[in-house]
């Protein structure tokens, strides 16, 4: 029989345990996955009492506030802070967001906030996004037209409307990391946010290599280690249906 | 001082920042056969472009008539007659064939009915020389830069542009006043990297982070100018910080000039379409720094809303909703994340907000780095676009959609002119040991801070000074405490505290790092603020309301040593690039 234990290594020990020193009377349990590249340690989880009273909406606010007033040393990417950067995607209580448009309001209880799931962690909340990166350059995303004159390809309301729900993705990797194919598979499935954005350019009107492009992605390991989870639709912070798009390229295969 | 692992590297051309202009520079030097290597602190989608909605100017005219010398024309008067009519004549004209570059690259334009790009009206953008509103903003729905950006991130992908992405650059390798190359940090592995380069390109962006309440990125920090600023360049124009009239309430999200160029308009608390008196033609679409200064005499004079009476409403509930499906659903997103606000029922509490730089790193229209007062001396081997660089097009107050236009019109020129100064494979200069020890030596000395000022503690001091004595209006008072006061923040760096030691990811000291490079900045803008005795664009002095054209129709350059600076003038350029267009002499400007 097999044996599936995890690395002594990855074992998450028991952290640092910040206690509050405000005073204040509505503290929260913020609990953060902490690794350091440079130490020879586990991974530990510290928890950090943090007050409400003087803090605003959003995860990210929570995390800057620790950041800023209690732990400097906490490492997490954040940039545009309204949700159209893609930086600070993280697991926050179990499910995979955005931190500057998660309301810690909704989150019940003591905050957990990990990485995102099954990415190499490079520090604290950092995870490597690389191979995504990779896959994302292999599908070529750009416009493949023979047109060469200076004017602008027309392009009907109807066909641009096809791109809706599409080209807003901002590549925050929030679906691919909350997909079991993919964290199975990772290096040779897609996954849904380059799935998705593989669609864009395929339904594209201007774009004249579609062909091509189904071709390419139609491959066992690449597009049908979808297996319909859905965890991917159910976990985008921008409302899109990267699992929609997926099924539109099986149905073009089917249908070519 | 500790060893530092140090890589080299040699390459025709470096860009420092992977936005909407880095990213287009680095297309146009790859097409050229150029060596290119495009480092970034962030990976590039991420970049600030990404935040840009409304649209991006051009005189395409497919809603209407239109000609790129009327947009040149609101150009420099949005500008308040302190933009360089030659830059802004190549901006301008340059611009349609931009945006269908763009198109062909593959950006999501909206579309009009027989599928040509989408154009909406904006802020002081006007048919036949300020008579009537015209329809000139390129638009992706309210994602326009969002759409730039990952489109351009495309084509470099295409044109196999070298990306070293989350490397935090360091400083410029300078030589005889000459740029060799520079120096920068691997957040991943810790490593140094020095990059030997004929050009380095700057297109780092704005500095928004310098206050307390800006529309930008945590990742806005200037740090492309404040590394000019050590090299002992000068920035230009740093005293004009356009505040966004709609940025939301509370939460400083922007809230794009599209959704008044959609119909949409501001109201106080008396209900009063207040912009009806203070820019009778244009209303809700003059000109950004009018529209601010309005909101914010709407709320000295006690007409704001709230509990504080502290903003003011924007309303888009009149409009039908399946227009604000179709042209501005993030807006609407927006407003229910950060002001919990149904767009379609009810108005978006706003207030002006910083939100763009016009200063920066001055350039000529070819992007090359200029310096030397009274002359037009350039910096060899230094180029400067986007943001981060004052051409200058957008002189004293930028007009709504001419930044995207701007990124891409002098990324483009940039590399058109790189390739011109630079041919595959010249062979680099030594570099001087004494310019990387300098870099490192402050690297070095700000890892290992030891004090008790945590560097959060002095951000955010120095970022309420900025926002409150060098806000939308501004007197002697409060510009001279200001002065003095932004100073504090800078001295606490004597006793800085870095928590963390290592080198990997370190956030602690790349945050100590954007803030070193703030801080100069902010010292830079205050001074430039408080030398300048008049009100021009963005820049409203109480106590000199007009404009002096007499003694002010310059451009203000200051150096900064530490925290000493040094400010004088550069005239502005008083001709354009050819014969096409005529110099538009300075009038008094109204909306």
């Amino acid at each position: 029989m097999v044996q599936l234990n995890l690395p002594a290594n990855s074992k998450v020990e028991k952290g640092q345990y910040y206690k509050d020193k405000t005073g204040s009377k509505n503290i929260r349990k913020i609990n953060i996955y902490r690794w350091d590249p440079s130490k020879n340690e586990n991974p530990r989880l510290d928890t950090y009492e943090v007050d409400m009273d003087n803090c605003s909406s959003k995860v990210l606010d929570v995390l800057n506030k620790i950041k800023n007033e209690i732990d400097p040393s906490i490492a997490y990417r954040r940039s545009c802070a309204h949700g159209v950067c893609g930086s600070c995607a993280m697991n926050m209580n179990g499910k995979n967001g955005l931190a500057c448009t998660k309301s810690h309001s909704e989150l019940d209880g003591d905050i957990d906030i990990y990485p995102l799931p099954h990415l190499k962690v490079l520090k604290d909340l950092i995870g490597d996004l690389s191979t995504l990166y990779k896959q994302y350059e292999s599908v070529e995303p750009w416009l493949k037209t023979s047109k060469v004159n200076d004017k602008e390809n027309i392009q009907s309301k109807d066909d641009r409307a096809k791109l809706d729900g599409l080209y807003e993705c901002i590549m925050c990797a929030c679906c691919s990391t909350s997909c079991p194919s993919y964290w199975w598979n990772g290096e040779k499935y897609l996954g849904p946010a380059v799935l998705l954005q593989a669609y864009r350019w395929i339904i594209d009107s201007r774009d004249e290599d579609r062909k091509e492009r189904l071709k390419k992605v139609a491959d066992e390991l690449k597009l049908y280690r979808c297996h319909t989870i859905l965890n991917c639709t159910n976990a985008c912070p921008k409302g899109l249906n990267p699992a929609k798009a997926i099924a539109e390229i099986k149905k073009m295969l089917a249908t070519a | 001082m500790s060893a530092y692992k140090i890589i080299d590297h040699e390459y025709d051309v470096v860009v420092l920042g992977a936005g909407g202009s880095g990213l287009r520079a680095a297309v146009g030097l790859s097409e050229a056969g150029l060596k290119t290597a495009c480092v970034s602190k962030v990976f590039p989608t991420r970049s600030h472009t990404s935040a840009a909605q409304g649209g991006i100017s051009a005189a395409l005219g497919n809603m209407g008539e239109d000609d790129w010398r009327w947009h040149m024309y609101d150009t420099v008067k949005g500008a308040d007659w302190l933009g360089d009519q030659d830059s802004i004549e190549y901006l301008c004209k340059e611009a349609p064939a931009a945006v269908l570059e763009l198109e062909k690259y593959g950006v999501p334009f909206s579309r009009t009915d027989d599928g040509k790009i989408y154009q909406r009206p904006f802020g002081g953008m006007t048919k036949n020389y300020g008579n009537e509103t015209v329809q000139r903003t390129c638009a992706a729905a309210d994602r326009t830069g969002h759409a730039i950006l990952h489109t351009l991130y495309g084509q470099a992908l295409k044109h196999n542009t070298e990306f070293f992405i989350e490397y935090f650059a360091l400083d410029l390798i300078m030589k005889d006043g000459a740029c060799k190359g520079i120096i920068a940090w691997n957040l991943n592995d810790g490593t140094i990297h020095r990059f030997k380069s004929h050009t380095t390109i700057i297109a780092t962006g704005g500095y928004g982070k310098v206050y307390y309440s800006a529309t930008s990125a945590h990742t806005c920090t200037g740090d492309g100018n404040a590394m000019a600023l050590r090299a002992g360049l000068p920035l230009q124009d740093m005293e004009f910080v356009q505040f966004h009239p709609t940025g939301i309430y509370g939460h400083g999200t922007l809230i794009s000039e599209g959704v008044r160029g959609e119909g949409g308009y501001l109201v106080n608390s008396k209900g009063e379409r207040f912009m009806e008196r203070y820019a009778p033609k244009a209303k809700d679409l003059a000109s950004r720094d009018v529209v601010s200064r309005s909101i914010a005499v709407e709320i000295n004079e006690g007409r704001g809303i709230g509990k504080e009476q502290d903003h003011v409403h924007l309303h888009i509930d009149h409009l039908d909703p399946k227009v604000i499906d179709e042209r501005l659903p993030g807006i609407s997103e927006a407003s229910k994340l950060f002001a919990n606000v149904d767009v379609t029922k009810e108005p978006i509490p706003v207030v002006p907000t910083v939100h763009y730089n016009m200063g920066g790193i001055p350039t000529n229209y070819k992007a090359e780095v200029l310096t030397l007062n009274g002359s037009e001396k350039t910096v060899p081997g230094l180029m400067a676009i986007g943001e981060a660089a004052c051409v200058s097009v957008h002189g004293a107050n930028r007009l709504g959609s001419n930044s995207l236009i701007d990124l891409v019109v002098f990324g483009r020129a940039a590399a058109k002119r790189a390739a011109e100064l630079v041919k595959p494979g010249m062979k680099h200069d030594e570099i001087d040991k004494n310019e990387t020890d300098r870099c490192l030596d402050r690297f070095d000395k700000l890892r290992n801070s030891e004090g008790s000022n945590p560097t959060s503690e002095l951000r955010l001091s120095m970022q309420k000074t900025m926002q409150s004595k060098c806000a939308v209006f501004r007197t002697e008072k409060t510009l001279k405490e200001g002065v003095d006061e932004i100073r504090k923040p800078y001295d606490g760096m004597d006793s800085l505290s870095v928590k963390d030691k290592s080198l990997i990811f370190n956030t602690d000291l790349v945050e100590t790092l954007e803030f070193d490079n703030l801080i100069r900045q902010a010292i830079t803008t205050m001074d430039s603020a408080y030398h300048r005795k008049e009100s021009r664009g963005a820049h409203a002095r109480e106590d000199f309301p007009k404009r002096d054209d007499e003694n002010y129709m310059q451009h203000t350059l200051s150096w900064c040593n530490g925290s000493k600076t040094k400010i004088n003038y550069r005239p502005v350029h008083r001709s354009t690039l050819t014969n096409d267009v005529q110099y538009f002499p300075p009038q008094e400007r109204v909306y």
